[in-house]
């Protein structure tokens, strides 16, 4: 097994440095720079003494621009790798600092997410593959396709429209209410819990639709098998044929697909946080790419590669865990 | 006119093709007639007189009566067995014989309470399951027996051994934990080093050898064989009064076959319970049982003692089976085949399934020869014919010379 997970880590390296070279290519590629957009800015200042493109070349010197791509990506690369990210143009702190700054709401908000998710898409799920062609199962299918169809900005705009605009429950957006300085610490973190309510929303009903679809099927096929069959004939109480024999089996799939999410959580859900203006980590990717910040976009983009390789890893691990049958020795 | 228009209804029905609209109809029906059958057997908990009777005879562990059990399809009611009687003596080996899909699976799936529910269904008749005396009665009426009831029963008082050891045991579970999971469910009060004991007990009856080391094993890590052998030992850990094996060795190569054969007659006679035999191989029924059911389309067209049956085969369709099985010593030129094939079971005929494909047919199969009308007993499907007191047929060709016991009573589905 240590074998294995090691080979594994030594092709996710050759991946890693592949994907990042691509990011940064692209990103060198942008159509907007954060480098230009500042020069014409400073050139058009009162008192500004050198023309824009006087400007840009200084300012690329500066921010190390002027070596082309290869020779910059290796700088970057030669930099990463002794934990030097650089600072962030649009945020002008130090990346890491930006990134700690903000990954933390983005995780807790999408652990919520993915727990109610599982609490609420798996047993349904189940439900709807125990009683197939059932009202149950219609209804948990209509309710699956609604989420898989309905792109996550409009969902969100939905919700902000019946519960912030009409009834007014939740705040539209943001992370604070206007008093939240004035308030105790646990009024703090109530008043931050409910500014979460709707994004969480948003995420469980966009992703749940899929991971029921999975279970069913995946329920489905299990409950045709033949040692279902031998479960009942053994005399087992239904429960137990489905919560002990068929459950386990249905797990196999659905753990690794839960897994390979699982380092996802680090990502952060760009559209939903945009949306509702939190500070997550999507919130301020977003924001770094409309402006043309390499270092943190770079920083953010090779961090999302090493999450999705992880998870890859992470799936075939467990994969092994709940399967006998892949256990390599 | 109204021949025509008969003619035309017939020519619609024969062609396998439905329009939506139709199909629609009989979703719609099939839907309300589960859901009903369904409900009866939710509330056939209440009362055990609704599901308690008694055997006819005390010397047999099951009594099959007239026995149906259907499938409601998209496309039609399939009436895989149809009206089936006949009786397993107590430590006795029946053996079932008949081609694929002639309804002897699902016959053995009725007795366990496993067929695929909602859509399949034993709708009409008695299994009688003799579990001695208790009080008023004797035996359970299998057809009614809520599922409570039957998760008793199955594994402890009858269990199955199914055709395809590959993929019958739970792949994610140790082999031990599948062998204690049926003794401890019936018995609770045994203790966990118990349970142990009697699976390694169990093991090294099956003849595995390496009992310890199968104990933690996964069933991937054995083969076919053992693995067959496990779901032997799992049918057999609770001793239980009746064996159901589908087909055992089917999967099976033909030594390992001969191995799993001698070990079921074995231990059977070791534990005293019977055994029904399930198999499309007349080989394998010559060898292990001592009476044997011929089964046709869903029906039973020929039952009687195995030196009977081979010795002395009356259907025609047994009398076919018996000379397209290679004979050893014996030299042909080609084996023998029946000719055509099953009639469509969504649409059975209302005379004797075989005649089409008969060879030896005789006035009273058919009812439009010479002004014979089916009043008078002629073209209706055959009665059971008794020519001695173990061998009954279904067949015209004995109508003179044997007792006729009855018809079999197909369910009608619109009156459920």
């Amino acid at each position: 097994m240590l074998k294995f997970i090691l080979k594994r880590l030594g092709i996710s390296v050759i991946i890693l440095i592949f994907a990042t070279f691509i990011i940064y290519v692209l990103e060198c590629s942008l159509p907007t720079s954060y480098v230009e957009r500042t020069a014409r800015e400073l050139a058009t200042k009162p008192g500004s003494t050198k023309s824009a493109q006087q400007w840009i070349d200084e300012l690329n010197a500066q921010y190390g621009m002027d070596k082309g791509i290869i020779p910059g990506y290796i700088t970057w690369v030669g930099n990463s790798i002794r934990g030097n990210f650089g600072d962030s143009w649009n945020w002008t702190v130090p990346v890491t600092e930006e990134f700690n700054s903000t990954v933390w709401y983005s995780f807790v908000l999408g652990l919520i997410a993915f727990i109610l998710e599982i609490i609420i898409a798996i047993p349904l799920g189940v439900a709807a593959a125990r009683k197939q062609y059932s009202v149950t199962d219609y209804t948990v299918t209509v309710i699956s396709l609604i989420g898989i169809s309905m792109p996550t900005f409009f969902v969100a705009t939905l919700l902000k429209l019946i519960f912030s605009v009409h009834l007014g429950w939740f705040e539209l957006s943001g992370m604070q209410g206007r008093n939240y300085a004035a308030l105790s610490d646990f009024g703090k973190l109530m008043d931050l819990a409910n500014h979460m309510v709707l994004p969480v929303i948003t995420l469980v009903l966009v992703s749940m639709g899929s991971l029921m679809r999975y279970t069913r099927t995946n329920m489905l096929e299990v409950l045709n098998a033949d040692y279902i069959r031998t479960a009942r004939a053994k005399g087992l109480p239904e429960g137990k044929v489905i919560g002990r024999h068929a459950f386990r089996n249905t797990l196999i799939p659905l753990v690794t697909v839960l897994g390979s999410s699982l380092p996802g959580l680090f990502a952060g859900a760009l559209i939903t946080e945009t949306l509702f203006a939190i500070r997550g980590i999507g919130y301020a990717s977003y924001h770094s790419m409309v402006n043309g910040d390499i270092p943190f976009t770079m920083f953010y983009l090779a961090f999302a590669s090493i999450l999705t390789l992880l998870g890859n890893l992470v799936a075939d691990i467990l994969y092994a865990v709940v399967d006998p049958r892949v256990r390599v020795n | 006119m109204a021949e025509n228009e008969n003619v035309k209804k017939t020519s619609k029905k024969d062609s396998s093709y439905i329009s939506g609209k139709e199909s629609k109809k009989i979703s719609k029906f099939n839907r309300k007639l589960t859901k009903k059958l369904e409900k009866q057997r939710a509330d056939s908990k209440v009362d055990p007189s609704v599901y308690r009777t008694n055997m006819r005879d005390k010397n047999n562990i099951v009594e099959f009566d007239n026995v149906c059990s259907y499938f409601f399809t998209d496309i039609g009611t399939v009436k895989a067995v149809d009206g089936i009687s006949f009786d397993v003596p107590k430590c006795s080996t029946v053996g079932i014989v008949g081609e694929s899909g002639c309804g002897k699976s699902v016959t053995s799936l009725s007795l366990m309470q496993l067929l695929q529910r909602p859509q399949g269904q034993t709708v009409g008749g008695e299994i009688r399951f003799n579990v001695g005396d208790q009080g008023a009665y004797d035996a359970y009426n299998i057809v009614k027996t809520p599922t409570e009831m039957m998760q008793k029963i199955r594994g402890k008082r009858m269990s199955m051994i199914f055709q395809e050891p590959m993929t019958s045991l739970n792949p994610v579970f140790r082999i031990g934990d599948q062998v204690d999971e049926v003794i401890s469910l019936h018995n609770p009060d045994m203790s966990k080093e118990d349970i142990k004991a009697r699976t390694l007990q169990m093991l090294e009856l099956v003849g595995i050898a390496n009992k310890e080391g199968v104990y933690s094993m996964y069933p991937h890590e054995l083969s076919g064989g053992m693995r067959q052998r496990i779901m032997i030992a799992i049918a057999l850990a609770c001793s239980p009064e009746l064996i159901i094996a589908d087909e055992p060795t089917t999967a099976l190569d033909v030594t390992i076959q001969a191995q799993i054969l001698d070990l079921l007659k074995e231990l059977k006679d070791k534990i005293n319970s019977s055994i029904m035999l399930i198999t499309h191989d007349l080989g394998v029924v010559a060898n292990m049982a001592d009476y044997v059911v011929v089964m046709y389309a869903g029906r039973v067209i020929e039952k009687g003692t195995a030196k009977e049956i081979f010795s002395n085969p009356c259907h025609p369709y047994t009398i076919g089976l018996m000379k397209s099985k290679p004979v050893v010593g014996k030299k042909v030129e080609a084996l023998y085949n029946i000719p055509g094939s099953v009639p469509n079971p969504v649409n059975m005929p209302d005379y004797c399934y075989f005649r089409d494909r008969c060879e030896s047919c005789v006035e009273r199969c058919y009812d439009h020869k010479e002004g014979k009308s089916r009043a008078e007993g002629y073209g209706q499907y055959p009665p059971e014919i008794k020519i001695s007191d173990t061998h009954v047929v279904s067949c015209y060709r004995y109508y003179e010379e044997g007792q006729v016991l009855g018809y079999p009573h197909p369910v009608n589905v619109e009156e459920l």
